[in-house]
């Protein structure tokens, strides 16, 4: 068992444990983050989406040993900092559109939407609907309709 | 929708003068708590009000849900066991209101918080609402379920803050020396003429009662309405957003490690032996492994630990209840069980045969609960629809008495009617005794998936007669799979009616059957009408539940494909055959609103189609129209690993709520119950093969996903009817259902009889029952964008 290391939401961490745990344990069960939600597992249901060096990903389908020492994990609760704001703009457009319902599968759908909108950006397109169809984050609420307009809202801002 | 103002803000000048509220109102029943601050209670369950025209005898089938529907049924089940909620304010000017009902995403915590703030005066901001623990003493009262949480603490909360601000102005005259009717309050301030002011935290000490006493309110006439019917976003929104909202699996209870449960290859198989325990036992970061009822328990550092010991164990299964049962044995016995046609159906027939597939039930957050046993008392928590029945179900499995259980209820993370049945909480409950432990019991997917409840698969036939303009019959029969309903009424005493076996079928005649009449209607005028039910198995042969509504999705999908076939045999526009037949005018409103507003009639390319449909119950109504594009290009479009099939491109519907109490939370819950509608029609559903049920995660359950939401989902909330607030959170499904498989009939020219359309053709791979978890992947950074 050795003791790996990485960045999370800016800070430093230190976590002993088996390096096939899959990160997104790692930052529930052992390190308490919980924005990151559990749904699957299998990287389906996308509700632990997060990012890695700004990208975003799945936690619960990389193992921990697999996280470098340079790498920076942001969880929702590290969104606003990337910013140095309160909320982040995406966070911000999901208040206005009063999007959540439960709310569980939130923070990886606005996670994954601040990718997608850099996404299409690096390929030189504002986020479409077309882009929108890609995002494969499930909403057993069924909130689809308001986290398409305020993903649209979102990107304007950022 | 309109936007009545903000309570935040009235004008002095339009602030409700003291002697013009009492004029001619109706007094509600309220009662002054001993408290050292401010407390006033209210009764729970409509019982502060005159008594209702559903007191009368309830009227016989067929169309009984017309006129008691199944929210008289359990209002009445509430009164006369009604007891008290209460309303606090406290000394930093907020108000405090601890909920018997458990929110799951529906929007009850801000529809309290707004029935506060009206009546109160206060910022919505300034109201704290929480969950509370079970209180056996309500009884019925703390059931979440059949969307009847807004017609039941309507007047109730009202009323406590409506007493609270007449106590708090009185004290406040006091202390400024001003009479009663000189005061103006504007956000839980109150005002003297001359500008003197004084906070309600300044007031509540004084205004508080030293003895529990019982006094009278009137409320404001819902002209004076700032709050209620506005627009207002939810009250833990910015919680949701930022990752701070707890569910059950975020509380960090002291040495609630993870746990998990393998549990057998078929439905409701039980374990007979463990070979290696033991050697479980030493994996990495495993504490315990015991055998409980449903299977075996592994108790971990992380859940990924415990998802690998899971996978390890070499468990011999007894076999479940179903294992040689598939959806064509199921079928056949269903086709067996069907009723006989008995009206007279003269004239030309319409008819049509329709079978409805399992669904799963399960929320985004899975079935989770927090449990720690001790030798003489036990603690929960958990997301829980019935905490009572829990709290009973926890005692009797434990010997304990009723008062030595606690039982927390947490946010959920959906429930859909899920989190009716305390299944995770009891398998929690064994787990923690029999490792001495407290321990985090979470669901893994594939086993809501494999072991989750589900909807009851079904057939509904229909049969009509036509003649000249008129229909004369119209008459349907309903099959199903038995559905559970022995959480009964949330209480114990009424679930076991739903077991006892000297009742014989109980479950059907008790429950489904008077469900199914309380709840099914055929809202036409459609001559001689009829409906009914059989069921087949018993209660418990199948996991079963609602799914976001009962019965009525399928039951009104087979109606208005029926509709839609008589308009055209009668050569008649879908929506013109319905604005005549509909037998209702709040129908015929919303009807009417969603076709002028959803462009009824435009022209719409072959392969695509627009359909339009009604549906009332839960004292609401509302209309779908839908356009769906069913042309090849759309249908193959290609997602990676997903199912495409038809698009429905865009949903207008229009609601009536007859008081909706937050228009936006409203909308929010049709949007919900539309992304149901397409997702039951279109594709998803469960296969079953011997005992099995194939899906085992969301890459093969197919509830609808982003790629296949509408692009324009528009939900128009119609202005205030009725006055009283109806239920919302099922109310949306059927007509959606229903439009999306009019309007996939009407684009392909072919009506569609089985649901969901795609069931027919496996298109996935199963995953393996043993071991019995999917591992996961360890290739997720492949994929980062
Ligand atoms: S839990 Fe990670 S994708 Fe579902
Ligand atoms: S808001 Fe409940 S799952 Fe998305």
């Amino acid at each position: 068992m050795r003791t790996h290391t990485f960045i999370v939401n800016g800070e430093r961490v230190h976590v002993k444990i088996e390096a096939d745990v899959r990160l997104l344990w790692v930052l529930r069960d052992v390190l308490g983050i919980n924005g990151p939600k559990y749904g699957c597992g299998i990287n389906v249901c996308k509700a632990c989406t997060s990012h890695i060096n700004g990208k975003a990903f799945n936690p619960c389908s990389v193992r921990v040993g697999d996280i470098k020492g340079g790498d920076e994990i942001t969880t929702i609760e590290g969104l606003p900092d990337t910013v140095g704001e309160d909320l982040h703009p995406m966070q911000k457009a999901w208040l206005e559109r009063d999007v959540a319902q439960c709310g569980y599968c939130q923070p990886g759908q606005i996670m994954a939407a601040v990718a997608k909108v850099r996404q299409a950006r690096d390929e030189g397109h504002e986020i479409s609907d077309a882009d929108i169809d890609e995002i494969r984050n499930i909403c057993r609420c069924g909130t689809y309709a308001r986290i398409r307009e305020a993903i649209k809202d979102g990107a304007e801002k950022m | 929708m309109e936007h009545r103002g903000s309570s935040e803000e009235p004008s002095s000048e339009n602030a409700p003068q003291e002697p013009a509220r009492n004029v001619g109102r109706r007094r509600f029943l309220g009662y002054l708590v001993a408290a050292p601050t401010l407390a006033v209670a209210a009764h729970l369950g409509q019982s502060t009000t005159a008594p209702r025209a559903a007191d009368a005898v309830i009227p016989s089938p067929p169309e009984q849900s017309e006129i008691y529907d199944l929210n008289d049924l359990l209002t009445l089940a509430a009164r006369p066991t009604s007891n008290l909620i209460a309303v606090v304010i406290n000394s930093d000017g907020t108000a405090s209101f601890d909920m018997p009902r458990a929110e799951s995403g529906q929007g009850i915590t801000t529809m309290a918080a707004m029935l506060i703030a009206e009546e109160l005066e206060l910022p919505l901001d300034k109201i704290n609402v929480t969950l509370a623990d079970a209180r056996p003493e309500l009884l019925f009262n703390q059931f979440t379920a059949a969307s009847n949480t807004a017609i039941s603490m309507y007047e109730p909360i009202r009323t406590a803050a409506a007493i609270a601000r007449e106590r708090l102005l009185g004290a406040a005259a006091v202390q400024l020396g001003v009479t009663v009717d000189r005061l103006t309050v504007r956000a839980g301030v109150v005002y003297a003429p001359d500008g003197r002011a004084v906070a309600y935290g300044e007031l509540t000490a004084r205004a508080a009662s030293q003895r529990t006493t019982e006094v009278e309110a009137t409320l404001k006439d819902p002209s004076e309405f700032t709050v209620i019917g506005t627009p207002r976003n939810r009250i833990d929104a910015l919680a949701a957003i930022t990752g701070r909202k707890t569910f059950a699996m975020d509380r960090a209870v002291p040495d609630a490690l993870p746990t998990m449960i393998c549990r057998p290859p078929t439905i409701k198989g039980t374990p007979r032996s463990v070979a290696n325990a033991d050697q479980v036992r030493q994996m990495p970061g495993v504490t315990h492994v015991v055998q409980i009822a449903t299977g075996i328990a592994v108790r971990a550092k992380t859940f990924g630990q415990c998802i690998d010991a899971v996978n390890a164990l070499d468990v011999t299964w007894n076999p479940g209840t179903v294992d040689s049962e598939s959806d064509d044995t199921v079928l056949a016995t269903l086709r067996e069980a069907e009723a006989d046609f008995s009206l007279l159906h003269t004239g030309e027939v319409v008819e049509g045969d329709f079978v409805f597939h399992f669904r799963n039930n399960a929320a985004l957050e899975p079935n989770t609960a927090v449990t720690d046993v001790r030798a003489d008392r036990a603690e929960i928590w958990a997301p829980l629809q019935a905490p009572i029945l829990c709290q009973e179900q926890v005692a009797e499995q434990l010997g304990l008495p009723l008062d030595a259980v606690t039982v927390h209820v947490e946010q959920a993370g959906g429930a859909f009617g899920r989190r009716m049945f305390n299944d995770v909480v009891l398998e929690a409950t064994e787990a923690s005794r029999k490792m001495g432990q407290p321990v985090k019991l979470m669901w893994h997917r594939t086993d809501e998936c494999r072991q989750g409840r589900m909807h009851p698969m079904c057939t509904s036939r229909v049969r009509a007669s036509v003649s000249g303009g008129n229909v004369l019959t119209f008459e349907q029969l309903h099959t199903s799979v038995a559905t559970d309903y022995t959480q009964g009424f949330g209480e114990i005493i009424s679930a076991k009616v739903g077991t006892v076996p000297s009742m014989g079928m109980a479950n059907e005649e008790g429950y489904a059957k008077p469900v199914f009449n309380a709840t099914v209607n055929v809202p036409y005028h459609f001559g001689s009408v009829s409906h009914g039910l059989e069921e087949i198995y018993t209660y418990d042969t199948f996991p079963t539940g609602s799914v976001r509504n009962l019965v009525n999705p399928d039951v009104r999908t087979a109606q208005e494909l029926i509709v839609d076939q008589i308009a055209d045999k009668m050569g008649k526009d879908p929506y013109e055959f319905r604005r005549e037949f509909v037998d209702d005018d709040r129908v015929r409103a919303v009807l009417d609103k969603a076709a002028q507003e959803g462009e009824w009639g435009r022209d719409m390319a072959p392969g695509t189609a627009q359909a339009i449909t009604v549906h009332k119950e839960y004292k609401g109504a509302t209309a779908c129209l839908v356009e769906i594009d069913c042309r090849d290009e759309t249908v193959n479009r290609d997602v990676r690993n997903a199912v495409t099939g038809p698009r429905v491109t865009k949903v207008v519907m229009a609601v009536d709520a007859g008081l909706a109490i937050n228009p936006r939370g409203l909308q929010a819950q049709m949007q919900g119950g539309i992304m149901d509608g397409i997702a039951q029609a279109l594709t998803s559903s469960l296969h079953l093969r011997d005992g099995v049920l194939l899906e085992g995660s969301w890459d093969d359950y197919f509830y609808t996903r982003h790629w296949n939401a509408p692009f324009e989902t528009r939900v128009i909330v119609m202005p205030p009817t009725t006055g009283e607030p109806g239920g919302a959170g099922e109310l949306g499904v059927p007509s959606a259902m229903a439009a999306v498989a009019c309007a996939y009939a009407r684009a392909t020219g072919t009506v569609p009889t089985s649901f969901p359309i795609n069931h027919d053709t496996l298109s996935f791979t199963p995953k393996p029952t043993v071991p019995p978890l999917p591992p996961s992947p360890t290739n997720g950074l492949k994929f980062a964008y």
